[in-house]
């Protein structure tokens, strides 16, 4: 008797315990200071405001399987996801992510410009709310190259003005780009020629010249730590990743500009979310994406805010207690030669690029 | 003993033919069997083979082209992929009917993804069509061919129709023609461009470096479990915690730490530098190629190569080796006419162990293994998270699948599956 009471008892808490719960959302993000940034910005201040517990996942890395799979399973778990713009244009084509409109669902800047303008053109895709503009670009170390610093991205290939390793990202994306571009190829016209065989074949000729001294990396720590450690004379990675090598850990290191790929992170809402989840997402969203917030976590760390009214309000680090702006990416100083991510582009030519650019790494 | 028992059945004593009563009295004993089994029966089949055998079936499903486009799939089956010709109006009509059903439920992009895999531009294509097409009448607006051409010219390409058609049926080997370096056309299969091919090779540094590393680990493992088998139980047990060690910390970790020794500024090379058996600027280039890989993934996987051969070595008596000894057999005779052959158990468990945990192995070839040292799992990983063309990962991970089964059934052929002992 006394146990049909307990399995009774454990079933009814079973069942009650989700409802209790309901106040809790789950936020997938990419974990490490970029996480903490967006804790310190958007959801200890939303908890605060609204009582919800948020819990921190980050699986951003895998977030597009992941998602696909818990879409198949019918059971999607996370309330609210940041990905990269390319992740978030696929999940929307593969119908993954749910379709947002900006200026019902946005929050409008303090001086009543809607949403859809005070993003503009960063709104790539119909499921992605644009958080900050991030770059890809060079760290060198100072007291491995000379007298004379280099200036222009195509030092990564000139290892006779330059010798020692450099790191890359070990994908196409960015170095076929670069290696157009320091083979002569115009800016304008690098996609021209990319979407070319000969395009192609030319890119990956001039990544040829330098194939030996390149380290590949596929974790956005480890040019930091090749650096660190002497180990590359200069490579890519994320601009913030060079921020935190540069003015955190202060190693010699400086920061190469010149010709950096923006590129965009944000947030999607997963498809298939329950009404009420959907709510309680858009909600949120509603409230981290606002001019304030997103303005706000470049306290934390060194990416620009996705919105033009958030820009002046960029103020300084809260650790470190340095002025921002200047190592934001969008800075007019640092902003003199930009790529923007060629999202349409590589939508369609990333499958066969990568295919050709693996094979060349293989040989 | 009366008659009707010679000649009839064998009866019990509750008059049932002993034979059915038997036979009933076994299977309820199976069932009792069954019954104690069923929870981890039940478990491997929904948590291991169900989910296996169903992402293994994606390798050859491909209903999604007749799902989103049926009318248009129908109509094309009279069109002749090599006639040159563009397909006629019925097909563009189809089409447009088909799309404005798809882009509704939004299945349209989806479709686009699908035929990016084969044809480059398909995925803007799908996209892009998608917005203009989604303002058009089926019926009203007719005829289409013009219009379709108009919005986008590929349209107006007789490839793209050919690729829907070649890839439209809902069984393919498409995929499995990928994972070979191979593609699947309107004139049957043909092998990839030369600059694309990569799988085929990757397949093969894959079999070719798993199988050094497992002799590596039979090399550097066979003298460790001896050791540990030889000494009295006390030691055994303390050296047994430095085996076990690696085991208990993250692989992560012990990967990183690989490439803080091995790297040009890193421990190892400063130490040769410093005792001048290397020059400064001839540093020893061993991780991001094979030789790091082989190094990390041999010191990952060596406890599964010892631990067996332990347990094996423990159980062969040393009696043996003194009564070789002193009928005349020198040390090396012993150990190679007697030990050795004992211990064989223990280096094929060992051996299948790494060998088969070294064929999958992903995260330790992607950091420490450069362009030179990675496997075929990193390019499963890259279809499965980055491109999310789970059809031709699950073809890959299908083919590696069936390799491990051939390489099992040549095993058993040449050494003998019962020759494999945990201990």
């Amino acid at each position: 008797m006394k146990f049909t009471k307990l399995t009774a008892l454990a079933v009814t808490t079973a069942l009650v315990a989700p409802a209790a719960f309901a106040q809790e959302m789950t936020i997938v993000s990419w974990g490490g200071a970029y996480t903490k940034s967006q804790k310190n910005a958007y959801h200890d201040p939303y908890s605060e405001k609204t009582g919800v517990t948020i819990i921190n996942d980050d699986s951003s890395a895998e977030a597009v399987a992941k998602l696909r799979a818990m879409n198949e399973a019918g059971n999607v778990t996370w309330d609210v996801v940041d990905v990269v713009a390319a992740d978030a244009i696929r999940l929307c084509d593969e119908g993954l992510a749910m379709e947002i409109d900006p200026d019902t669902m946005l929050a409008p800047a303090p001086d009543g410009t809607s949403a859809a303008d005070d993003f503009g053109d960063l709104l790539v895709s119909d499921c992605f709310i644009p958080q900050i503009v991030y770059s890809t670009t060079f760290g060198y170390r100072t007291d491995l190259v000379g007298d004379t610093a280099p200036t222009s991205v195509c030092a990564v290939f000139d290892t006779d003005a330059y010798p020692g390793k450099r790191s890359l990202e070990k994908r196409p994306i960015n170095n076929m780009e670069w290696a157009l571009i320091c083979d002569g190829v115009a800016k304008d016209d690098v996609y021209d020629v990319l979407a070319t065989p000969e395009g192609q074949d030319k890119a990956l000729a001039k990544l040829d010249t330098i194939k030996d001294d390149v380290i590949w990396w596929s974790a956005g720590a480890d040019t930091p730590q090749l650096l660190a450690d002497g180990e590359v004379i200069m490579g890519s990675t994320y601009n913030g990743r060079l921020f935190s090598v540069i003015e955190e850990q202060k190693q010699p290191v400086a920061m190469l500009w010149d010709a950096q790929v923006f590129d965009l992170d944000g947030w999607i809402i997963p498809a298939g979310l329950s009404d009420e989840r959907k709510k309680q997402a858009l909600d949120y969203i509603f409230f981290a994406t606002d001019t304030q917030r997103l303005a706000d976590q470049a306290k934390w760390i060194s990416y620009g805010p996705a919105r033009a009214s958030s820009a002046p309000l960029v103020g300084q680090h809260a650790d470190l207690g340095i002025d921002m702006a200047p190592h934001m990416p969008t800075d007019p100083n640092n902003a003199q030669n930009t790529f923007l991510y060629n999202y349409e582009f590589w939508a369609d030519y990333r499958d066969d690029i990568d295919a050709k650019f693996q094979a060349w790494l293989a040989k | 003993m009366t008659d009707n028992t010679s000649d009839g059945p064998m009866l019990a004593a509750d008059g049932t033919p002993l034979k059915k009563s038997l036979a009933r009295a076994l299977r309820l004993q199976k069932m009792r069997a069954l019954m104690l089994i069923a929870p981890l029966l039940l478990f491997v089949l929904f948590s291991f083979i169900i989910p296996i055998f169903s992402m293994l079936s994606r390798s050859v499903e491909n209903s999604i082209v007749v799902e989103t486009l049926p009318l248009t799939v129908t109509e094309l089956q009279a069109w002749n992929a090599d006639s040159g010709e563009l397909p006629d109006e019925p097909v563009y009509a189809a089409f447009v009917a088909d799309m404005v059903v798809a882009i509704d439920a939004k299945r349209h992009t989806r479709l686009g993804t699908r035929l990016n895999y084969e044809q480059t531009g398909m995925s803007s294509l799908f996209r892009k069509s998608g917005r203009k097409i989604k303002r058009m009448d089926p019926e009203a607006d007719a005829p289409f061919k013009e219009k379709l051409i108009d919005v986008d010219k590929k349209w107006g390409d007789v490839e793209t129709w050919r690729v829907i058609k070649t890839h439209s049926p809902t069984i393919t080997n498409g995929y499995f023609l990928n994972a070979v370096d191979m593609r699947r056309t309107p004139e049957g299969a043909q092998s990839q461009p030369e600059d694309k091919q990569i799988l085929v090779k990757l397949f093969g540094r894959t079999l070719i470096m798993s199988l050094i590393i497992t002799g590596s680990c039979i090399l550097l493992g066979y003298p460790v479990a001896w050791i540990l088998a030889n000494l009295p139980m006390r030691t055994a047990n303390v050296l047994m915690i430095l085996v076990l060690l690696p085991f208990w910390t993250s692989l992560l970790v012990r990967t990183s730490a690989w490439k803080v020794m091995l790297q040009q500024q890193g421990v190892i090379n400063e130490v040769l530098v410093w005792l001048g058996m290397v020059a400064d600027d001839s540093r020893l280039v061993m991780i991001n190629n094979q030789t790091g890989t082989i190094i990390a993934m041999t010191h990952i996987l060596l406890p599964f190569m010892i631990l067996p051969m332990y347990s094996v070595m423990q159980t062969i008596q040393p009696t043996y080796l003194r009564a070789a000894k002193s009928m005349g057999a020198t040390n090396w005779t012993a150990f190679w006419r007697v030990y050795f052959p004992l211990s064989i158990p223990g280096i094929g468990a060992g051996s299948i162990l790494v060998f088969i945990l070294a064929i999958g192995y992903y995260i330790t070839p992607e950091i420490v293994g450069g362009t030179k040292g990675v496997f075929i799992s990193n390019r499963i990983a890259y279809h499965i998270s980055s491109s999310l063309n789970w059809g031709l990962a699950a073809a890959l991970g299908t083919i590696l699948l069936v390799v491990v089964l051939i390489l099992y059934w040549a095993y058993d052929k040449i050494v003998g599956i019962d020759n494999v002992k945990l201990g």
